[in-house]
Formats: structure tokens, C-alpha cells, sequence
């Protein structure tokens, strides 16, 4: 495509943003008519998909499904038939990443069981977002606490499709390390980051001790981009040497180490 | 840098939420709850007409939000040019962060946490440094024209939640 006709593709962007699940999570929508009812109501339904997610996977709610079968005050077949797919993407998440992605963790409370969190955030934002991949003519970004979606609806080609993502040092906030495109896909970025060591090595159940602050990664899908970004944290070879060709397509597109000088 | 904080600090000072909006292109129908943390509020902004567009923007309303505070409201600006979007309450483990951002020509050209914990003599020690940091950052980061942020849970996550939430509103 010639400069020209690049700076003929509509950019207009309209932007929403909502706090679900304890995370700002914008929309960004680029149409030639952004007063179309269609593009508001795939917004919505987004949104209230996010919000079901929420309801049934929240570790904060009391009355979410994830607790109350924690608890034992829910069998699983009774609870939302999310509970089962989750279950089972966790199983498929950890086999593929050789058990560095786990969901069975040590709670806050001490307690160890079934915590899904790591999972669930980048799968319910990838299934959301399909709301708005059904909306033609459309280009859509989907940031959800600094971990993004892009993609378009049919009949989309007079749309930009670039969205420009900086990602954020860590290490020196003033600055951003590098600016990556994307059209159609996923970035997610795990470290260690204002809520402390929260990524634990599953093989100590220890909070993991890396030269890392965060990485990030970019592919087709933000539910396993999310959960690479996770293992990688934990294992940053392991990605990039691993036969299975599902995952030739994902990639790391930032590291940042603690001490940069050791970079 | 120091140009751009003392900016900053320059702007803090006229911290005025406008939670009514003008019935006519010049007048200002409200001007209520001088949020300002440093103490001092001038009149300046009171011959503001802001243009007003903004609140139609399409920010939705955070529902879901826990406590929530007072989601995108739009204030009005200093000058005649800019324009103001302040940015979602959010809570933090902290307390409230809210910050408001200034933006003309399409670049922000000042952003201020309006709202930040200082509970006690720790918050404010660490506020007293990261927040005028925080606000420089926000504009030398325009230079490299980005749509989005991509970070680890960031680091002063509370910060950067409103001002997502700020910038979205500005279209920017």
C-alpha cells in the first residue's frame, strides 16, 4: 500500500472504557460512522460479557461460582458451564507450557486450590471481543490493563487497522522501550509490577526469582500471548525452543531486565 | 524535564471540576468542588467557554466498578484552546487516584492526579515525588505517538488506569 492510500484509511476513533474486573478496560472502535447503533450495542454486550466472566471467575466475589465450588457450597456440574471450559483450557495451558503456567496456587489466605486468574482474564477479554469482530466495518482494540486485542469486522479494508502500542519500561517509567504494531492479534506483558511478585514458579511455589520485570508477547490469541507471557516470565527460553508449531507465531516482543545495565 | 514539571505544578493550582455544563456557548452554568490537593485555587478558569463536544464522546459510565468514584466528567479548560477530560476515579490499595489531563492541538500538554492518597506522612512522602514524575512522564510520552500502553500491571497502576481513562475520553 502507497503512502497515499494509507492516509485515506479512516482513523476516526471513538473509545469506552469501564473498570471490570478490578481493571480499566477500554474499547477502542475506529468506523467511518461511529454513531452506528450496531457498534454501541457490540460495545455493550462486550462489556456485559466481561462482567459474566467477573461473576463467575471473580476471587473477590463471595458468591462467584470459581469460590462458592472452592468452598464446596457449589458442585461443579451446578455452576456455569464456563467453570468446566476454563478448567479444561488450564489443563491444555499447563501441558503446553510444560507446567510453567499452573493455576494451582497458594492463595493470600494460605490455602492452596484451584485459581484460575491467570487464565481467565486473557481468555474472557479473546471471547468479548468476538462481539465486536462480528461488527462490519470496523478495526477494534481492546485494552484491558495493558494486555490488547486487535482485530476488524467483515468489509473493514478502508479502515486503519494499525493500532500503535508502546510498551512501558518498568524499570524507568519515563520511558517507553518500544512501540510495536498490530493489526490482528494479541500483546500481553507479565512482571513483576505494582502488585508486587506475583508470578510463582511452579515448581517451588515461590514467587519467582528472575533478572526479568516483565515481558511481552504478541500473537494470534490473547488467552495463550497471556499465558506464554506468564511462562515465559518464569522460563524466557522456553518459547522460542518449543517443537509444537502451534506456537511458532507467538513471539517476544520485549524484555525488560531489573538492572538495565546487566541487559 | 524541569520545565514541564514546574508546569505542572503550575497547573495544580487551578484544579476546578465543573460537574454542570454551560447552557449557552459562554457561560458556565456551575463551577463546583475545588478538588485541589495542594490548596490553592484561583478563579482563572472561571471565564472558561468550554467548547463542550466532549461529552459526547461515548465514555460509558462504570458500572461495575466497586466503590467507584465520579466517572469521566468532563471539565472545562483553563484556556480557550484547551480542552480538560478527567479521568475515572480508581481505587487503589492505596486510596483514589484520579488525574486530569490537558489537551490542546491534540497533545496533552499537562496532566495532574487531582486525587491521590495522603493518608498519612508515608502516602505524602511518596507522593510528594511520584506524582510530579508521573504527570512530566505523561507529556514527554506524546512525543512517540502511540494509541496504547502496553505494561506489567503497571507500576502506579491507580495513575495510569485514570489517565487511560482520561486520554480515551479525549479521543487522543
Amino acid at each position: 500500500m502507497t503512502a497515499a492510500a494509507a492516509s485515506r484509511l479512516t482513523r476516526t476513533t471513538r473509545a469506552w472504557v469501564e473498570q471490570v474486573m478490578g481493571l480499566p478496560i477500554s474499547i477502542h472502535v475506529r468506523a467511518q460512522d461511529l454513531e452506528r447503533a450496531d457498534i454501541r450495542s457490540a460495545v455493550r454486550r462486550t462489556y456485559d460479557h466481561l462482567r459474566t466472566v467477573d461473576a463467575v471467575f471473580s476471587t473477590w466475589r463471595d458468591d462467584s461460582d470459581l469460590l462458592r465450588v472452592r468452598r464446596g457450597t457449589l458442585h461443579p456440574r451446578d455452576a456455569h458451564p464456563w467453570v468446566g471450559e476454563v478448567r479444561t483450557l488450564c489443563e491444555e495451558a499447563s501441558a503446553a507450557t510444560d507446567g510453567r503456567f499452573t493455576t494451582d496456587l497458594v492463595g493470600p489466605d494460605g490455602t492452596r486450590g484451584w485459581d484460575p486468574t491467570g487464565l481467565v482474564k486473557g481468555w474472557g477479554v479473546r471471547e468479548a471481543a468476538q462481539h465486536l469482530s462480528a461488527v462490519a466495518g470496523v478495526r477494534f482494540c481492546v485494552n484491558a490493563g495493558g494486555d490488547l486485542v486487535c482485530g476488524g469486522g467483515p468489509r473493514s479494508d478502508a479502515i486503519d487497522a494499525t493500532w500503535r502500542v508502546g510498551l512501558e519500561d518498568p524499570v524507568d517509567p519515563q520511558h517507553i522501550t518500544r512501540v510495536v504494531a498490530l493489526t490482528d492479534g494479541a500483546l500481553a506483558t507479565s512482571g513483576t509490577g505494582a502488585r508486587g511478585q506475583h508470578i510463582v514458579d511452579p515448581a517451588t511455589a515461590r514467587p519467582v526469582e528472575t533478572d526479568l520485570t516483565s515481558i511481552s508477547i504478541t500473537g494470534p490469541d490473547l488467552m495463550w500471548a497471556d499465558v506464554w507471557a506468564t511462562a515465559s516470565f518464569v522460563d524466557p527460553g522456553l518459547l522460542a525452543s518449543h517443537p509444537d508449531p502451534r506456537w511458532q507465531e507467538y513471539e517476544i516482543v520485549g524484555r525488560t531486565p531489573q538492572n538495565p545495565a546487566a541487559g | 524535564m524541569r520545565r514541564i514539571t514546574m508546569a505542572f505544578l503550575a497547573t495544580v493550582t487551578l484544579i476546578v471540576l465543573l460537574f454542570s455544563y454551560p447552557t449557552s456557548t459562554n457561560r458556565v452554568a456551575s463551577a463546583a468542588s475545588v478538588a485541589t490537593t495542594t490548596g490553592v485555587s484561583t478563579s482563572s478558569s472561571s471565564s472558561a467557554a468550554p467548547s463542550g463536544s466532549s461529552t459526547s464522546s461515548g465514555t460509558s459510565s462504570g458500572s461495575s466498578g466497586g466503590s467507584g468514584g465520579p466517572t469521566g466528567t468532563t471539565s472545562s479548560s483553563t484556556t480557550s484552546a484547551a480542552m480538560s477530560y478527567t479521568g475515572t476515579a480508581v481505587d487503589t490499595q492505596y486510596g483514589p487516584v484520579q488525574v486530569r489531563i490537558t489537551v490542546s492541538g491534540s497533545k496533552i500538554t499537562a496532566a495532574t492526579a487531582v486525587e491521590y492518597p495522603s493518608g498519612n506522612g508515608r502516602d505524602q512522602e511518596i507522593n510528594a515525588t511520584a506524582i510530579p514524575q508521573l504527570n512530566s512522564e505523561v507529556v514527554q510520552k506524546q512525543t512517540a505517538s502511540i494509541d496504547m500502553v502496553s505494561g506489567a500491571t503497571y507500576t502506579s497502576t491507580g495513575y495510569l488506569q485514570s489517565l487511560q481513562s482520561a486520554i480515551d475520553q479525549a479521543h487522543l
